[in-house]
């Protein structure tokens, strides 16, 4: 055997161990479940058999499919540029020299590392009607009162701000580091030259972030498909679908129904558009925003 | 995962593949069950089955804590279909359709061998048999079982001018005393509510209270036929509605389950339906005389049962079976069941335990706990159907739906029937 080969063969072996647990634990799943999509459910007096399109039929024919895509569309278009947009404020504000910055940075961060479910309970008293926090508040600057969770017009913007209020802080330790690599003459020459804050931002920080706003885009985007937990504490989907999300109707018809093919069609649905996100912005968007 | 779990994983592993050859000496019988309601519900569960085995040397029972209901039901049928089930669990009474179409359960009939079984077994209320039998055969024991009770704020009632030791006892008395109980500001928002009955999550079950009232049944004992454009139904999914919007005594749109208690307790609402299962909650934190009892009549009384019953798996050996079996037998015994209602909160599942010395006790001091018992001879069995879980949201979605007035009460039920239809036709 020829060094090379050895060498070779050390790099397969090497890479073998995180191989193994990918390809069973991600791609074998994924793979699985396309293939599962075109049988039907097996039930115990009825074996499971090869029904082509028929479970995609029925996707296409299910109207609460449609509104699951339709609730995550919205969702999406809610928490992604609500939650960058403060992510980026909270991270020039806490970049600067103020007083007890550890502290604002510890606060904007908390929302993180706490267990989705448990903010999801509090997000949940916060939303009761009548003595609600946002109840209270509301009644103090004498508006009407509304069920916040508990009205179809209202209830996916409700769990929208629980999602937003989750992720910007997150966002905000991206930004924040990202702000510090960012030298800070570019700053003094600005103001040398005369340069507003708002132009210096919009010609110079901005630009010089957009590698980290691609990396928060994606994570954002991801997460719009994948945050679901507070839906399960907060409405259950309800009121009568309003804030049901294709992930947690996946949950829903896997878990609930026990239809595991219509289950895993609708995965495969997920899988789809996750990857064309993934495309675009590795393929197109990435090649668009490195200057060096 | 560190090289130390890994290891104790790799003995547990090991552990489960040893049991197998082992049975024959000691039977183990694993243990699924949840927590639904406050409580240290782990530590009575492992007493009991630390008091079982001192009793019979032969058997090892291994409780294991499974998470809510539904997660339960998620790990059991899991693990039923990767071939090791748990040898028991305790699952909603409802999912009993659900288990027999995956052919996960077997029937308890053919472990009732003796005279002294057979009465054990019609020592239970027939109100939560009926969630447990189908087609002749008994699936489920009940456990940990409950009811739709109300709940009302005593102090509201005489600051409304109403007699505090009277709750309403009909439609019409609820009305009537829900509109004295209703408080409204100068700018004419509400600031203490009637009644409250909850339609997040679950909201069929609450709704049986009043279409049982309304003298419909939901559903066949089959499971496989849903009459949800019964002229009851529509009528009392109209008096929930009118409850909100005609009335103007009961919140509109969607009225969230969990914090029901809570608006009960910082008097925003004055009456509640709720479960049994809450009785010991409402009783440590409502800061003012309260009362129970049994929800009004409608054309008759009525509320669901709930709760968990007790299952054997099919994939577990024989011998495990008589395990559990023996098990669920020796738990159900009524000092037993009385002790875990007590304990719990949750109601005892046969009269011979409500005549026991601890639960006499335990009723002259508390007699709120009495409620749910003399209500279940009104009771029917919670709605369950084949597919059940499928059908139940159709059901809860047309209802929050007529809630919510995007639909009429007529058209939401018609659809749900339809749905429903679809879903069951292939069961008939």
């Amino acid at each position: 055997m020829s060094a090379y080969q050895r060498a070779t063969l050390h790099g397969w072996l090497l890479l073998l161990p995180a191989m193994v647990f990918l390809a069973l634990f991600t791609h074998w799943p994924a793979v699985a479940s396309i293939i599962e999509s075109f049988y039907s459910t097996p039930r115990a007096r009825r074996p499971s058999r090869f029904v082509g399109l028929d479970n995609y039929e029925g996707m296409i024919a299910d109207p609460v499919f449609w509104r699951a895509l339709t609730n995550n569309f919205w969702f999406a278009i809610g928490t992604i540029p609500l939650s960058i947009g403060l992510a980026i404020l909270m991270a020039i504000w806490v970049n600067d020299r103020i007083k007890g910055q550890s502290l604002v940075r510890m606060a904007y961060f908390t929302p993180t590392i706490l267990p989705m479910i448990a903010v999801a309970n509090i997000w949940l008293f916060f939303f009761t009607p009548q003595y609600g926090l946002i109840e209270q508040i509301i009644g103090i600057f004498g508006g009407s009162a509304t069920n916040w969770l508990g009205s179809k017009e209202t209830a996916l913007y409700a769990v929208i701000i629980v999602a937003i209020w989750k992720e910007a802080g997150f966002f905000m330790i991206f930004y924040l580091a990202a702000l510090q690599g960012i030298s800070p003459s570019l700053g003094e020459a600005a103001a040398i030259e005369g340069a507003s804050r708002w132009y210096y931002f919009r010609r110079v920080l901005f630009p010089l972030l957009m590698p980290t706003t691609l990396f928060v885009l994606i994570n954002a985007m991801i997460n719009a498909f994948r945050m679901v937990d507070h839906i399960v504490v907060m409405t259950r989907g309800g009121p009568d679908n309003a804030t049901t999300l294709l992930l947690f109707y996946i949950y829903q018809v896997g878990f609930s129904f026990w239809d595991t093919a219509y289950a895993a069609t609708l995965t495969c649905v997920l899988l789809a558009i996750l990857a064309i996100m993934a495309l675009v912005q590795y393929g197109w968007l990435e090649r668009r925003i490195h200057y060096r | 995962m560190d090289r130390r779990e890994f290891l104790a994983g790799a003995t547990a592993l090991a552990g489960v593949a040893a049991t197998s050859p082992a049975v024959a000496r000691a039977a183990e019988v694993s243990f699924f069950y949840p927590v639904a309601v406050g409580g240290p519900i782990t530590k009575l569960i492992d007493t009991y089955a630390a008091d079982f085995e001192k009793e019979n040397p032969n058997i090892k029972v291994r409780p294991i804590y499974a998470g809510t209901y539904q997660e339960t039901i998620v790990k059991a049928l899991t693990a039923h279909k990767s071939g090791t089930p748990p040898v028991t669990s305790v699952l909603l009474s409802t999912d009993m359709f659900t288990l027999i179409d995956e052919d996960a359960i077997v029937p308890f009939d053919e472990f009732i061998t003796t005279d002294a079984d057979r009465a054990w077994l019609r020592g239970f209320f027939p109100a939560f048999m009926e969630n447990s039998q189908t087609g002749g055969k008994t699936w489920g024991i009940p456990f940990q079982r409950s009811t739709v009770v109300q709940y009302w704020n005593k102090d509201l009632f005489r600051e409304a001018g109403l007699d505090p030791e009277k709750p309403p006892q009909t439609w019409a008395e609820l009305v009537e005393f829900a509109q004295k109980l209703t408080k409204r500001d100068a700018a004419g928002t509400t600031t203490q509510w009637g009644v409250q009955i909850p339609s997040s999550g679950f909201p069929y079950w609450l709704f049986q209270g009043l279409s049982t009232q309304a003298g419909a049944i939901l559903a066949n004992p089959l499971g496989n036929r849903t009459d949800f454009t019964n002229a009851g139904v529509v009528e009392a999914l109209q008096f929930w509605i009118d409850l909100a919007q005609k009335h103007r005594v009961h919140p509109t749109g969607i009225v969230e389950w969990g914090t029901t208690p809570r608006d009960f307790f910082e008097r925003k609402v004055a009456m509640m339906w709720t479960t049994t299962g809450n009785l010991t909650n409402v009783r440590t934190n409502a800061k003012f005389p309260f009362g129970v009892a049994m929800l009004p009549a409608g054309k008759r009384r009525g509320s669901p049962t709930g709760g968990g019953n007790f299952y054997i798996s099919k994939k577990a050996t024989r011998a495990q079976q008589e395990a559990a079996f023996r098990f669920i037998r020796w738990i159900t015994t009524p000092e037993r069941a009385a002790q875990w209602g007590i304990d719990t909160g949750y109601v005892a599942v046969s009269p011979a335990a409500y005549e026991t010395a601890a639960m006499k006790a335990y009723a002259t001091e508390f007699p709120p706990a009495l409620v749910a018992r003399d209500q279940l001879p009104h009771a029917v069995a919670e709605f369950s159907t084949r597919e059940n879980q499928r059908v139940t949201k159709v059901f809860n979605d047309g209802l929050q739906a007529a809630l919510l007035g995007s639909k009429p009460p007529a058209q939401a039920m018609a659809d749900a029937q339809a749905e429903a239809e679809r879903i069951l036709r292939p069961y008939r």
